[in-house]
């Protein structure tokens, strides 16, 4: 479990690492893309270790556990934010969370059609 | 006995706890009383952000409810570490191969599903007066879901109000996806796995696109959660870097 846990922790900071690097080096100030990063080594040295057999017993329950932890967080995040002030706005999230649904149904069919 | 100082001294567990309870009063809400036409991960949000309001309206601070010093916790449990490790944590579903059966169909929904919600959100953004590239691209990020905008927003240091509003304009795109997909999938052809995998990938709210294909039609979940899988991770990738290099062209 530790093993899976570890992975996913040096995943999490070269990707991170590199986010901050990169944004450095073209000046945003700003992590660029470090969560993304993270994601895409944790996937290569996820399927490295499957293809040197590491990854046995409980490995992808310390991945799993966070991934299931998700939606929780996310929840705790939404209540700590600063929604007062959102909600003065509180017309912007409903017309753009509708209308991009509504857009997202009007393409379906249209690229639906690309095989 | 300090009965608050103990609950402030062990914050993060006391959090762990709140937030268990928040999960299942939404759980069953969605099951009782909605008969999941809500999928419970989204009223958990949006009772989130109800929090976040009292919270706010009970300080004054920006923090939401973590600012109540018994709800503490929440600054840790829903700060930004744990939240992009939660979310790097669950790339392990994605594998390469799997990309590639996706196929063309796939990628260009995914693609095109990216690039149109972000401007489209951008376009609201202008039209409610914003005029910075930051809370520019995050309220387009927040459009694609309501990971890709705190994520996007958190990185780029946009303000806590415009990082809230990319979260509710995400919960509501999940929410509408959920709601209204049953409603129309026949008259948008959705109805074969292709569609779905066009689908996921266009609408990316993963939540609102496994409940709103579970409430059309069960078989096709799998095939619409395959390319939603990627929504997210690429939009937490193009959001923070590419779109917005591209906005930052124009503003």
């Amino acid at each position: 479990m530790i093993y899976g846990l570890g992975l996913l922790a040096f995943s999490y900071i070269a990707g991170q690492l590199f986010g901050d690097f990169l944004g450095e080096l073209i000046g945003v100030q700003a992590n660029v893309g470090g969560v993304g990063f993270a994601m895409l080594l944790l996937v290569l040295l996820h399927n490295y270790c499957k293809k040197k057999n590491w990854v046995k017993g409980s490995f992808d329950e310390g991945i799993s556990f966070w991934s299931q932890l998700y939606i929780p967080v996310i929840v705790a995040m939404s209540a700590s934010q600063n929604a007062v002030l959102a909600f003065k706005n509180g017309f912007l999230p409903l017309i753009a969370g509708v209308g991009i649904v509504a857009l997202g149904f009007i393409l379906v069919p249209v690229v639906s059609k690309i095989k | 006995m300090d009965v608050l100082g103990f609950f402030e001294k062990n914050g993060m567990v006391t959090g762990f706890l709140v937030i268990a309870v928040i999960m299942l009063l939404a759980e069953q809400i969605s099951v009782r009383i909605l008969h999941k036409k809500i999928p419970g991960s989204a009223i958990a949000i949006v009772m989130g952000l109800f929090l976040a309001y009292w919270g706010g309206m009970q300080t004054g601070g920006e923090k939401g409810i973590a600012d109540i010093p018994f709800f503490g916790g929440f600054k840790l449990v829903g700060g930004s570490m744990f939240r992009d490790f939660c979310i790097v944590s669950t790339a392990l579903g994605v594998s390469f191969p799997v990309i590639l059966e996706a196929g063309k169909a796939g990628i260009i929904s995914l693609a095109m599903g990216l690039a149109v919600t972000f401007v489209f959100g951008v376009i609201i953004g202008l039209g409610f007066g914003y005029r910075d590239a930051e809370s520019l691209a995050t309220i387009g990020a927040g459009t694609l879901t309501f990971i890709v905008g705190p994520v996007t927003g958190s990185a780029l240091g946009a303000s806590s109000d415009v990082i809230a509003l990319s979260v509710a304009t995400g919960v509501v795109k999940a929410i509408g996806v959920t709601i209204f997909t049953p409603l129309i999938a026949k008259k948008i052809h959705l109805d074969n796995p292709h569609s779905a995998m066009v689908f996921g990938g266009l609408m990316g709210t993963t939540s609102g696109v496994a409940a709103g294909l579970a409430a059309t039609d069960q078989k096709l979940v799998p095939y619409g959660a395959l390319t939603a899988t990627f929504y997210t991770g690429l939009g937490c990738l193009l959001c923070p870097s590419v779109f917005y290099l591209v906005l930052k062209m124009f503003f």
